[in-house]
């Protein structure tokens, strides 16, 4: 077929005119909007309040729809779980066993801790949850990974509020509306979090890798800290995110950097939590920038296997 | 037609109606962005837009050239890209269009892929390229999977839009 151009105007003066104002306003829409863009670039936070306002229509909405996409989400787990309860069960026997050996470990930990603790007269500052609400929807074709939280400034979560899931670190509020607030998630690629190896207390940081991954890179040069299967929690270094949320464990090693995968799914999540933002006691952020470039005594110590 | 409808007025109605299918299609196409699913990546192509071609290849005057600027707007709103940056992508695609129109000599089916296919790709990356200016995070990889499913849906959605129009034209 051969091309007919789209909108020829013909000999009419009128229906030219009428045309060449349609690209006007276009152009001057579209630089309008590059200018929207350009403001949000300088002032990031520029639009918040916007954000907000959208998050509290659209929120009811999802909302109303989530607990049934929820439970059918989970239908593929049960088949997986019927088809492997034999072998399942003798391998969670297995690991019962070791983990109750473990539980004695730790309560002695624990009890020798909490005596450690009074001795040195340290008050931790145990933070009460914010709140507490389910996440409805997200952001299902931007390359930003948002998602809708349904608690907004009523409840007194504000922007830069950690996020947290019983089973680890999900990623904190960046816009609050009323009702309804985003959380940037642990996996977007602009969110760097602070993080160190349960293991031995190396630190590190993850940034998101934007597919439901992130990426470790260890804060000590030319050293191989990683291994797979570490765990990592929450440093505490620099505010916001308190320190021991567990954030993810890592599957894959790459030098001095690693790939690991979250342990809190937020696609399954029944609930998530929103923490109060998290400010480092005085002594510890003087000493901290010396704590993150040298290698810690225990860490040094271990073997290490490059 | 079985269907006859009594009064003119009625008639009138339903027509005003149906005249507004195409634009109802697209806001439709924002509003999936609500579907309540937390995802670990983008696996939702930019439907919106989708329609929005799809009409705009039936039908190449259905829209004015500002068009994009509302629906880019609520889009903006819904998906959680930079406010504006719909505004600015779908007109500056929808000039493109006109442009290369006025001068193609040739179009058939596989072509209107092809152009289609280019500028869906290039909203989908644009998009990416303005959110990482503003809080940091290139990527492409991660696209990835929303660019295949987008070409692969493409034809679906203007098939779509296809018995939409019969629908609305039946009147």
């Amino acid at each position: 077929m051969a091309a007919s151009g789209s909108k020829r105007p013909g000999f009419s003066r009128r229906a030219r005119f009428g045309l060449f104002v349609g690209y006007v306003v276009a152009i001057t829409g579209a630089l309008i909007g590059l200018g929207l863009v350009l403001i949000a670039i300088f002032d990031p936070q520029g639009f918040a309040s916007i954000r907000g306002a959208t998050a509290d229509v659209t929120a009811p909405v999802s909302a109303s729809g989530r607990s049934a996409v929820q439970s059918g989400g989970r239908i593929d787990n049960y088949v997986a779980n019927w088809w492997n309860a034999g072998q399942q069960n003798a391998e969670l026997r297995a690991e019962l066993r070791v983990a109750r050996r473990r539980l004695i470990q730790a309560r002695a930990t624990e009890l020798e801790n909490s005596r450690l603790r009074a001795l040195v007269g340290l008050l931790e500052g145990q933070s009460e949850p914010i709140a507490t609400a389910r996440l409805v929807n997200s952001s299902l074709t931007s390359a930003r990974r948002t998602a809708t939280l349904f608690a907004g400034r009523d409840r007194g979560v504000l922007p830069g509020q950690p996020v947290r899931a019983a089973d680890g670190l999900v990623g904190r509020i960046i816009d609050s509306g009323n009702s309804a607030s985003r959380v940037l998630l642990l996996t977007d690629r602009s969110n760097i979090v602070p993080v160190k190896l349960a293991r031995d207390g190396t630190p590190a940081f993850t940034s998101g890798r934007g597919d439901g991954r992130v990426e470790v890179h260890s804060l000590e040069a030319g050293r191989r800290p990683f291994r797979e299967g570490d765990i990592l929690i929450t440093s505490g270094t620099g505010g916001i995110y308190p320190p021991n949320i567990p954030v993810a464990v890592i599957l894959d090693v790459f030098g001095d950097s690693a790939l690991a995968a979250p342990f809190a799914n937020p696609g399954s999540l029944d609930f998530a939590i929103v923490q109060p933002v998290y400010e480092p006691p005085e002594n510890e952020s003087t000493t901290n920038p010396d704590g993150a470039a040298n290698p810690r005594e225990s860490g040094s110590d271990s073997p290490e296997t490059p | 037609m079985s269907r006859i409808v009594a009064a003119d007025e009625n008639l009138a109605l339903v027509r005003a109606q149906l005249a507004l299918i195409p634009a109802a299609s697209v806001l439709f196409g924002s509003l999936l962005n609500l579907v309540p699913l937390v995802t670990q990546a983008p696996i939702l192509p930019p439907m919106a837009l989708m329609i929005f071609l799809g009409w705009r290849f039936l039908r190449p005057e259905i829209w004015p050239i500002w068009a994009g600027l509302p629906f880019g707007l609520f889009d903006d709103l819904l998906s959680g890209n930079l406010i504006g940056s719909g505004m600015l992508l779908w007109t500056v695609i929808l000039i493109a269009l006109d442009l290369a129109e006025n001068r193609a000599m040739w179009r058939d089916y596989w072509i209107d892929w092809v152009v289609a296919t280019a500028a869906l790709i290039f909203y989908i990356i644009a998009a990416m390229a303005l959110n990482s200016f503003a809080y940091g995070g290139w990527g492409l990889l991660p696209l990835l999977p929303q660019i295949v499913a987008t070409i692969l849906l493409f034809p679906i959605v203007l098939r779509l839009c296809a018995r939409l129009d019969r629908r609305r034209l039946t009147l």
